[in-house]
């Protein structure tokens, strides 16, 4: 083909360089170490190596290596990467950094993470990118606790591939015992952790030894040198070789005679003429296009973004997933995970949270947290939540179905996140062992009574009015008033009480933010069942948090909810004390009282907002009765 | 079945990039594309035709006009829209255009915030934009190298370093609270010869300024500056001779220092970029105002 003007060159030689630049594969990989073990030693040496760094950089990277540790360059390469002075000074959290360099062969991606309180966060979102690892040990040191946590990690996250970079070396006298130790010690402790490929290689980044070349101070080491190594090891084509995952991200429908859907091929190949299934409805459809900006395609493989058009109008839109009949994901709404706990919020069951898995999103709970993994020293604990930087095994329940498959199959529909639903933060990362069958045979049992017989039996709509506000702000006094009032209207309706649960359905809970958690849970479905029954259901609730008053309502479903924030300041609730609470609490007697030293977070849409410092029980009730019931304030109660 | 084999590495770019912007489609209610008519911007708007082919970009371009960009830019820009039938907008702030603000003057520092930082918050505003979509990568400078692809920003339009949420695999959390905004960098993992390599293989037109031509250039402490309108305030005792010259990074024409270069085509600069060994952003003056300033001008809201 003939290229326009400023795309040709006089120079046959300058056309085969940028045909091999352009030809190039890519490679993902992160490094694990802290500091002392020569990581950003080994990256700086990387990038210098591939002569990545430029000449003003090179300039000042002499003066400041003065009074420092250099190899022959003369420069210490740590200081090229070491951005954690800056970090500091800058106020920003230390986490990970994307390094780029390139050979002939091969492009570089190096994930960075230089971390070390929030190690496990960010190792784990370097290695969710990361086809391969460099694990360093310093050859003084050999495998340490942090190399098992990195490795565990890794091990997690799924990274296959690693090369084990016993740095250092020239501080022992290139010594091969010290080596050969090392290597047999680390392939002990790995055998477990299911990588595909491991290779030991005895390295000084700071004097470039076996890095580029072979070294000859080591002529007992006949393996591979790490560059050489980590442009040759093929590492991505196994995904092309999985069952076909086409998760829709978008339908494209500029006109009405062109329908696609457009994504990228998680895993597989699709071809046209395939027939393919959506996962969740399980309609068939037979592929007719695979449509690109460059021309038709016609198949498309891993890894490549395309739009797919099929034969007939079927219903699929963002969030469902293509794939071959007889090699469909699994769907369901239950499954167990291992979750990386990121967020300085703890992970609670039975909190609602949203969880995010290839293009689909959709409500979701840890419904049963098994146990808690030791990063150090791998070994279980029980567990009623998980902290920061803390793995867990568990079992999570979403809304409705979603399409995966377990993380150790395919890795790009086996990955989730959980997402914070009020201050939208990024909570954990999750990767799925596999989907418990049980919850899809589970149906409801229907009966041909129902809640809309029951109701008309009593003559009422049932309904389910939810108090929230501080101990002593008047919640039970004005639920009181009003279920007299409406026993005296000949309405059944019942109050549930936070103490008085307490007593029964619930004393096996405490006052620990996950046990309040279950405790809103276990009331907020009696609520429900009652209002089933046909009842008018008061709960009186402390309450605090707002997640929970939303799984409340959430619970509820189709049955009418109304929040009512009882809003008395703290000051008159304690000045109140009607049970002598919070002078118990703040003389330390009792721990997480709402108020005292456990937070109240005030509803922003609760229905009706009560003013108990200056109104008084009567006006408050009458107010509500009229709100909720709908009868005028001339009925005085 | 045919053997499949390992996608190229700008191969694996381009799918990455193409995935993002349709993320970005997919997830935001009004997301806007900044549009710098620079070789990046080039690079990006090529991907988001392929993104949405056969449909045409489905989100607004975004131009924030300082009125001191090189003539050829605008010219090129409005070809653009029109070719690829854009939705472009072009913002100046108005009260800077009213006092006249301009880099003779004000300085390269006052411009800057004023004509684009401040046009650029104004411009977010009054779109009531919940996605800006740039060209940024990590490669370019040391803060951007820990940005993310989806860089969450306040209702002020600020960055908050430590608030920056963990992105694992491809999956990106595009929540927003009411009045927040999110800035979305299609391109991060590119380096600088991957976009030009990209340039070159996929043909994409960029402005000629990118290649060595004559042209009117002033010479100030180094920096070759091109005098591309009636407006240039020569320094006494200075005339505009002709070299040939060629912009590595194309902005506000006082502000853009030229270099001297004979690399008239596209294999020609890749060859040129590979040979000098002086980092891109040198010849963006703003940069060299203050220490850490990109850091700074981050988290005021510049790009």
């Amino acid at each position: 083909m003939n290229a326009p003007a400023p795309f040709r060159s006089a120079d046959t030689d300058l056309d085969r360089w940028l045909a091999q630049q352009t030809g190039k594969s890519l490679l993902r990989f992160m490094t694990c170490g802290s500091v002392d073990d020569g990581k950003s030693t080994l990256i700086g040496r990387l990038l210098y190596d591939s002569q990545l760094i430029l000449d003003d950089q090179l300039a000042s990277l002499r003066k400041e290596s003065r009074n420092r540790q250099v190899g022959d360059e003369g420069i210490d390469f740590s200081l090229l990467v070491d951005g954690l002075v800056a970090e500091r000074e800058q106020g920003i959290t230390i986490d990970v950094a994307y390094r780029f360099f390139s050979t002939d062969k091969r492009k570089f991606i190096v994930a960075d993470t230089p971390g070390h309180e929030q190690y496990t966060r960010n190792m784990a979102t370097g290695a969710s990118n990361s086809d391969l690892a460099v694990v360093l040990i310093d050859a003084r040191k050999g495998v340490l606790t942090q190399t098992r946590r990195h490795s565990f990690i890794l091990s997690l996250i799924g990274v296959k591939h690693v090369v084990l970079a016993v740095n250092k070396i020239d501080l022992v006298g290139y010594d091969a015992d010290v080596f050969n130790a090392i290597e047999a010690d680390y392939r002990a402790f790995a055998r477990d952790l299911g990588f595909e490929t491991l290779v030991a290689i005895p390295v000084s980044a700071l004097r470039g030894d076996n890095i580029l070349g072979p070294s000859a101070a080591m002529p007992w080491y006949c393996g591979p040198q790490l560059v050489p190594y980590l442009e040759a090891i093929e590492v991505a084509s196994d995904r092309a070789g999985k069952p076909l995952r086409f998760p829709v991200q978008w339908v494209n429908r500029p006109n009405l005679d062109f329908r696609g859907f457009a994504g990228t091929v998680a895993s597989g190949v699709v071809a046209v003429g395939d027939d393919v299934l959506v996962a969740a409805s399980r309609k068939p459809a037979k592929v007719t296009r695979i449509v690109t900006m460059d021309g038709d395609l016609q198949q498309a493989v891993a890894g490549e973004a395309v739009t797919l058009v099929l034969d007939r109008e079927i219903d699929v839109s963002r969030g469902d997933m293509l794939a071959h009949p007889g090699q469909t994901p699994e769907f369901s709404n239950q499954f167990q995970a291992r979750m990386i706990w990121m967020n300085e919020e703890p992970a609670i069951p039975g909190r609602s949270y949203l969880l995010k898995l290839g293009t689909q999103q959709v409500p979701a709970a840890i419904t049963d947290l098994k146990f808690r993994t030791n990063v150090n020293t791998l070994e279980h604990s029980a567990a009623k939540t998980l902290e920061l930087n803390e793995v867990g095994t568990l079992t999570i329940a979403t809304d409705k179905p979603i399409a995966f498959d377990s993380y150790a199959s395919n890795g790009l529909t086996g990955g989730f996140i959980l997402i914070d639903r009020i201050s939208n933060a990024t909570l954990g990362a999750g990767v799925i062992d596999f989907g418990l069958r049980r919850a899809q045979n589970l149906s409801w049992q229907s009966f041909d009574v129902n809640r809309k017989v029951r109701a008309e039996m009593k003559g009422q709509e049932p309904a389910i009015v939810w108090f929230t506000g501080l101990s002593g702000s008047g919640k039970s006094t004005v639920a009181n008033l009003v279920e007299k009032k409406l026993a005296a209207e000949g309405k059944h309706a019942y109050i549930l009480d936070g103490d008085n649960v307490r007593h029964g359905l619930n004393k096996d809970l405490g006052f620990t933010e996950e046990a309040r958690v279950e405790n809103i849970r276990r009331v907020a479905e009696v609520a429900r069942l009652m209002a089933d029954a046909g009842l008018i259901v008061l709960v009186s609730f402390i309450s605090p948090f707002r997640n929970e008053r939303r799984l409340a309502r959430e619970i509820a479903g189709d049955v009418s909810f109304t929040e009512v924030y009882v809003d008395t300041p703290l000051a008159v609730c304690e000045a109140r004390d009607p049970k002598g609470l919070y002078a118990r609490a703040r003389r330390g007697e009792i721990k997480n009282f709402t108020g005292i030293d456990s937070p109240f977070e005030p509803p922003e849409h609760a229905e009706i907002v009560l003013h108990g410092a200056t109104e008084t029980p009567q006006k408050m009730a009458e107010d509500l009765f009229e709100r909720v019931f709908g009868w005028g304030p001339s009925y005085s109660i | 079945m045919t053997e499949a084999k390992p996608l190229t590495h700008l191969k694996a770019l381009e799918s990455e990039s193409i995935e993002i912007l349709r993320e970005v489609a997919a997830s935001f209610e009004r997301p806007v594309m900044m549009y710098s008519i620079g070789k990046d911007s080039s690079v990006l708007l090529h991907l988001a035709r392929k993104a949405f082919f056969p449909g045409r970009v489905p989100f607004p371009v975004l131009h924030i006009d300082t009125t001191w960009k090189f003539r050829e830019m605008i010219a090129f820009r409005d070809r653009m829209a029109r070719e690829h039938d854009l939705d472009l907008i072009v913002h100046t702030n108005p009260e800077g255009l009213a006092a006249g603000i301009n880099p003779f003057d004000h300085g390269s520092a006052r411009h800057t915030d004023i004509m684009k930082t401040q046009a650029l918050r104004q411009a977010l505003n009054a779109g009531r934009y919940d996605a800006a979509i740039g060209g940024a990568r990590r490669d370019e400078e040391k803060s951007r190298a820990k940005e993310r692809i989806f860089s969450h920003r306040n209702a002020q339009h600020a960055w908050d370093p430590k608030n920056q949420r963990p992105e694992l695999w491809r999956i990106f959390n595009t929540r927003l609270a009411p009045g927040e905004s999110m800035r979305v960098f299609p391109i991060s993992n590119w380096t600088e010869l991957d976009v030009w390599t990209y340039i070159y293989a996929e043909q994409i037109e960029i402005p000629s300024l990118y290649f060595a031509r004559r042209r009117p250039v002033v010479e100030r402490s180094g920096t070759l500056i091109m005098v591309d309108d009636e407006r240039f305030r020569f320094e006494p005792g200075e005339t505009a001779h002709e070299e040939m010259v060629r912009f590595r990074t194309l902005g506000c024409y006082p502000l853009t220092g030229g270099i001297r270069s004979t690399a008239a085509d596209l294999p020609s600069i890749i060859m040129e970029m590979q040979a000098s060994r002086t980092s891109e952003r040198e010849g963006r003056l703003i940069d060299s105002d203050s220490a850490g300033s990109m850091e700074k001008k981050k988290q005021e809201g510049y790009f």
